[in-house]
């Protein structure tokens, strides 16, 4: 096991090169380049002391004045040697070293997250297991159809949808941003208690957005666990003994419905932490995923290749993780 | 379900009735009726029937038959069929309404629908009346304003409510939503076929050639796969389509190098699909057999080991044609995917950023989100149907 760990851990670190390869590449030829935009206004202005000359000196300051080849690469490694020894350097546009801008703001991403996972996990769970045990009812189909509906809903779409409604014209909830900007806030416990409440009422929304939108792949994985556990032998065998029902499904058949969705857990671990583009950016939320889609319109390239590593190392963490309490419920897997 | 049961009953008696129904076109639903009649604990005689009458079954009727058991797999169909005849049929009959203003207009400018703005301006004055007037001398004469307009002022008809001339009004460049909502489709359904193609053809040959030689090979072209696994998929499009972006291409050459985009980040799960079934086929006889009789690998693999992955890929396939579809209008409603003045239903619906539109305007935003759910819900409905109707387990 402890082989098994290290071996992988090792492959990862190669896979992870090779990502941050690509995406360098790639972010290096990007045409928004932040240099070029922040002096572009200034360069129109012949009494600003910015020309062409100053424009260049700054971009070898920055490191990106040679986009042949040989000067990517030679960035290339330049980031990855200040990587190794645990800087990711300073993000152009938030003017604070990446790790910290990260580590500041996925906590309203991560909120957000954890209160739609659980509340997914409480939904799609019990949604799945009586889809199977009803198969083939009414039941059934309105909930395989509703929430497949939600599974091919795009999130800006829907997001709209939710804040035309909701907010527009039932006037219920807010529809943007974290806080009410009309409000202020007293710095004593009652007003900061408001401010809080204020944050949960602004939260509402997006979670639904997020929960409606994520139910429909649980709830359907849990269906099809579920009906092939419901076709085992020991299923048979517990009726035959004269269980009731109940006993037979939630005491037999449940407890193996559990198996892949523990493996599911630790693979949601990206998802967890890594923010979510779309529905921050339409609600307006300073989350992760919200900084990561500015700072990738603005060419700030210290900051995407952070933000990218980020979710590549989640996501490798959360391959092995998987696979790993995969061995721990299911005694009959060896890691290998 | 109850439809089958009757349908089952019904067969089961004829069947009891008289036994000689081997035609091909009942074969089908003989065996069915056997095994409804085995069900009854029927007769062995009615068994030896089942027997004979199955094999004149081929996989692809099984198949079907087991696709079009399902309600869903049968909405879905319905659904993609009514949104290719949309997409495609749709202008065409729009073209020929040439007494619609703006598409007689559209005709002389030579452009397509899809580009055409709606310039028919037209101001609704109150009729002229003759105004009679008296001058300080006392003589009277009437006088008739006559007001000039011109019919082409520039002006765009913007936002228009859904009426006459605009079966659901025209968005913000005074273009008409409902034909934009069928080239829309068009590019939508052009882009997904393509990248699934795209997509499984790299795929199957990566996987091929991973999962048939093993070894070294297999090590190294397994970290490629996970290497493109472990990329963000939002935000390498993004990047890619910034690339693209500055390359400064026509709007139709630019949806090319997008379908390459999406292929490139997306074809790592084909490969691993297929490299893990080939790892079990490789090991069966019919292989071992083929390796004897001296077939070359490329044979091997491509001949004989890669028909039998099919059914698992045309259900990624279908399966993945939805989510190219929602990939590509959400590239294009962040202005990075499909660019104007070629439509898009995720341009349409990103115009919903602007508050009058998302509050008065629903008919600009909505139907294109509509859309765009009922493409993809019908792919899901029909991946989900063939991989029913394709699983070996279900085969009794």
């Amino acid at each position: 096991m402890f082989k098994y760990i290290v071996k992988r851990l090792l492959i990862s670190i190669v896979i992870l090169l090779g990502v941050s390869i690509i995406i360098y590449f790639l972010v290096r030829l990007m045409p928004a380049d932040y240099i070029d935009n922040r002096f572009a206004s200034q360069l129109q202005n012949p009494n600003s002391g910015i020309n062409e000359e100053t424009i260049l000196e700054f971009k070898k300051l920055y490191g990106l004045d040679d986009n042949s080849f040989m000067g990517i690469l030679r960035g290339y490694f330049s980031w990855l040697g200040n990587l190794v020894r645990g800087d990711l350097g300073n993000s152009f546009i938030y003017m604070k070293p990446v790790g910290q801008v990260i580590a500041e703001n996925m906590w309203i991403s991560f909120a957000i997250a954890l209160v739609a996972t659980v509340l997914q996990f409480l939904i799609a769970i019990p949604l799945g297991i009586t889809s199977a045990t009803h198969q083939y009812s009414v039941r059934d189909y309105v909930t395989t159809v509703l929430t497949m509906i939600g599974i091919s809903l795009p999130t800006y779409f829907f997001a709209y949808i939710a804040i035309r409604f909701f907010s527009v014209e039932l006037g219920w909830l807010p529809n943007s941003g974290l806080i009410d900007l009309s409000k202020n806030y007293a710095d004593t416990f009652g007003g900061q208690m408001e401010k809080f409440g204020d944050i949960l009422v602004h939260l509402i929304l997006p979670i639904f957005v997020t929960v409606i939108l994520s139910i429909g792949g649980l709830m359907r994985y849990t269906r099809t666990n579920t009906l092939e556990v419901l076709s085992a032998d020991y299923i048979r065998t517990a009726r035959a003994k004269g269980l009731s029902e109940k006993k037979v499904i939630y005491k037999h058949a449940f407890r193996n419905t559990l198996i892949p969705l523990a493996t599911l857990l630790a693979g949601i671990l990206p998802s967890l932490f890594g923010g979510m583009m779309i529905t921050e950016q339409v609600f307006s939320i300073d989350g992760i995923g919200n900084l990561a889609y500015n700072a990738l319109r603005q060419g700030d390239i210290p900051f995407v290749m952070g933000y990218n590593m980020f979710l590549a190392v989640l996501t490798v963490i959360g391959t092995l993780l998987s696979d790993i309490m995969y061995s721990i419920v299911d005694p009959r897997v060896k890691l290998q | 379900m109850k439809e089958q049961q009757d349908n089952n009953l019904e067969i089961g008696e004829t069947v009891g009735l008289d036994n000689v129904s081997t035609e091909a076109t009942m074969a089908a639903e003989t065996a069915e009726a056997a095994e409804a009649a085995e069900r009854q604990g029927g007769e062995e005689r009615e068994l030896g029937v089942a027997e004979e009458t199955y094999k004149e079954m081929s996989p692809l009727r099984l198949i079907l038959r087991r696709f079009f058991r399902s309600k869903l797999s049968i909405v879905g169909l319905v659904m993609i069929v009514a949104l290719f005849l949309f997409s495609f049929l749709g202008p065409i009959i729009y073209n020929a309404f040439d007494n619609v203003p703006w598409i007689h207009e559209a005709h002389e400018q030579n452009l397509t629908l899809e580009e055409a703005v709606d310039r028919s301006y037209h101001v609704e004055l109150a009729p002229p009346t003759p105004q009679t007037m008296t001058d300080l001398d006392g003589n009277t004469f009437t006088v008739t304003e006559v007001v000039e307009l011109e019919n082409n002022t520039g002006d765009a008809n913007k936002l228009m409510d859904p009426g006459e001339g605009h079966l659901l009004g025209t968005d913000d460049k005074g273009m008409d939503v409902f034909v934009r909502l069928m080239y829309g489709g068009r590019i939508s359904l052009i882009i997904g076929f393509i990248v699934v193609i795209l997509e499984t053809l790299i795929g199957i040959v990566i996987g091929g050639i991973s999962g048939y030689f093993g070894g070294w090979i297999d090590n190294i072209l397994m970290r490629v796969v996970d290497i493109f696994n472990c990329i963000p998929t939002l935000p390498i499009l993004l990047i890619g389509s910034f690339v693209i972006d500055s390359w400064g291409l026509q709007p139709d050459q630019q949806i090319y190098v997008l379908m390459v985009i999406i292929t490139l980040f997306g074809w790592s799960g084909t490969a691993r699909l297929v490299r893990g079934q080939i790892l079990g086929l490789r090991e069966q006889e019919y292989i071992t057999a083929t390796e004897v009789m001296g077939f070359s690998p490329w044979r091997r693999i491509f001949k004989h080991l890669i028909p039998n992955v099919m059914p698992q890929l045309i259900v990624s396939m279908t399966l993945g044609l939805g989510s190219v579809i929602l990939y590509e209008s959400t590239l294009s409603y962040l202005g990075l995917g499909v660019q104007l003045p070629k439509a898009a239903w995720g341009t349409m619906i990103a115009l919903a950023k602007t508050r009058e539109v998302l509050i008065y305007h629903m008919n600009v935003w909505l139907p294109a989100g509509i859309l765009i759910v009922i493409a993809v819900l019908g792919f899901n409905f029909i991946g989900d149907g063939l991989r029913d109707a394709m699983d070996p387990k279900a085969r009794k």
